[in-house]
């Protein structure tokens, strides 16, 4: 065991593998380990924002649902309001027509009582003037009393 | 054992120093100019085929979903740069992850050849490549941590200079730990007998860190040398114990396979040692005093 030659051998075989390591071993290692680390954390961070992201839109959501939920009633509380004032209309105008057409009917009728009369208040003078002729054919004067019939005809 | 050791008389002593003899190999005048072939082929081998297996995947490294080879090689990656995060604190992808990184594998693959039995090894595979002594752990070797380790004091050094400069480094040699000497008028006896003794600090402060730097290399490697040696040692003595018969033999089986997962232990443990004062040395070479 005494020093010799071996001794600067073996240190120069020291020196050539630390090169060789330090050139071509290490840096590729380093590169991939790190590069994945980088990769790993960029995920995680990714992911932090995807969930908030997520928790946000949430949010969005359950206000846009709520708003159009108050929309929605809104407008049927504005539907409903219409329909009413349409359902009232419809009366108002079906009475106003019920009652034009009573009226109409009641002008109808008088009209046809007035026209009934007329007839009635001719028949009737016809008959009492053909009772009366009947009766009065042997001393009255059909020309001299038909005039007074006729008016009381016409006081009817 | 080899035949040819069946010529000579096979005591316990040539047992052990025929395991404990490295493949040295002159290539030059002088004792220096020796190379343990041994020591030198199983330490480049080991670290190609691991790191050249860690940059196969790394080559192909994805971002995405991993396949479980580069899973693995990850958890390695993650286990050392959470070390080296822990201690150091400043660029450590430039320089100095990487190099614990190549450290801590290396070491562990270098010190994971005690697993391999010695006297299997040598008869079905060195033997018969002609290869008279071979040892596996290059570890087990002085030249290759002490190698190691004065690789990492020069890096020390280095760093220290690159970050406080030269002139920084030189104020620190002699200005810490224990402070510089002021030379402030003196206001009494006290003081003058202070100022007059105060350049002491320097000599101080130089002693305490030439102490420091001898220490810090010398520590360093025989650390794991002493284990990694001693392991090997502890083998060889149960081989001898399987040796000298049958009850011997199955001692020596139940207390090897005891040592070997113990050994694991060490393996990764001297492993994991190795990196950390590679990383803590580094790491103290940034900062300033």
């Amino acid at each position: 065991m005494n020093i010799n030659f071996t001794l600067i051998a073996q240190a120069i075989a020291f020196a050539v593998l630390i090169w060789f390591t330090v050139k071509f071993v290490w840096p590729p290692l380093l590169t991939a380990i790190e590069t994945r680390q980088k990769e790993i954390a960029d995920g995680l961070a990714a992911a932090q924002e995807g969930k908030s992201a997520l928790d946000v839109a949430a949010k969005k959501s359950a206000a846009t649902l709520n708003e159009a939920k108050q929309k929605a009633s809104e407008i049927i509380g504005q539907a409903e309001k219409r329909g009413s004032q349409i359902v009232e209309e419809a009366k108002g105008n079906a009475k106003a027509e019920g009652d034009r057409i009573l009226a109409g009917a009641k002008a109808e009728i008088d009209q046809e009582v007035n026209r009934a009369k007329e007839g009635l208040r001719a028949q009737v003078s016809a008959l009492a003037i053909a009772g009366a002729e009947k009766i009065l054919r042997k001393e009255i004067d059909g020309k001299a009393h038909s005039e007074m019939l006729a008016n009381l005809a016409a006081e009817l | 054992m080899a035949t040819e050791h069946a010529e000579q008389a096979l005591t316990p002593s040539s047992y052990i120093t025929h395991h404990l003899t490295f493949n040295a190999q002159p290539v030059g005048d002088g004792s220096f100019w020796m190379l343990n072939y041994d020591s030198l082929v199983m330490s480049v081998l080991l670290g190609v085929v691991v790191m050249g297996l860690i940059w196969w995947v790394a080559r192909s490294a994805t971002s995405g979903v991993p396949t479980k080879g580069q899973a693995f090689v990850e958890l390695i990656f993650g286990f050392v740069d959470e070390q080296v995060k822990n201690i150091f604190h400043g660029n450590r992808h430039s320089f100095i992850a990487p190099t614990a990184l190549t450290v801590f594998l290396w070491v562990l693959a270098m010190n994971a050849m005690d697993f391999l039995p010695v006297d299997v090894m040598h008869h079905f595979v060195y033997a018969p490549l002609g290869l008279e002594h071979w040892r596996s752990v290059p570890t087990s070797d002085i030249n290759t941590t002490f190698a190691l380790a004065l690789a990492v004091w020069f890096l020390m050094i280095y760093f220290s200079i690159k970050v406080k400069g030269l002139g920084g480094w030189i104020h620190e040699l002699f200005c810490a730990p224990f402070g510089s000497p002021s030379f402030a008028m003196p206001k009494s006896i006290g003081g003058a007998i202070g100022l007059i003794l105060s350049p002491l600090l320097f000599v101080a402060n130089f002693a305490f860190n030439l102490i420091e730097y001898i220490s810090k290399p010398l520590s360093h490697s025989l650390r794991l040398f002493g284990n990694m040696y001693a392991g090997e040692v502890i083998f060889l003595l149960i081989g001898l114990w399987a040796a000298t018969g049958v009850t011997g033999t199955i001692f020596g089986a139940i207390l090897g396979a005891g040592w070997s997962i113990f050994h694991i232990l060490i393996v990764a443990l001297q492993a994991f040692i190795f990196m950390m004062l590679t990383v803590v040395y580094l790491a103290m070479a940034h900062e300033s005093h």
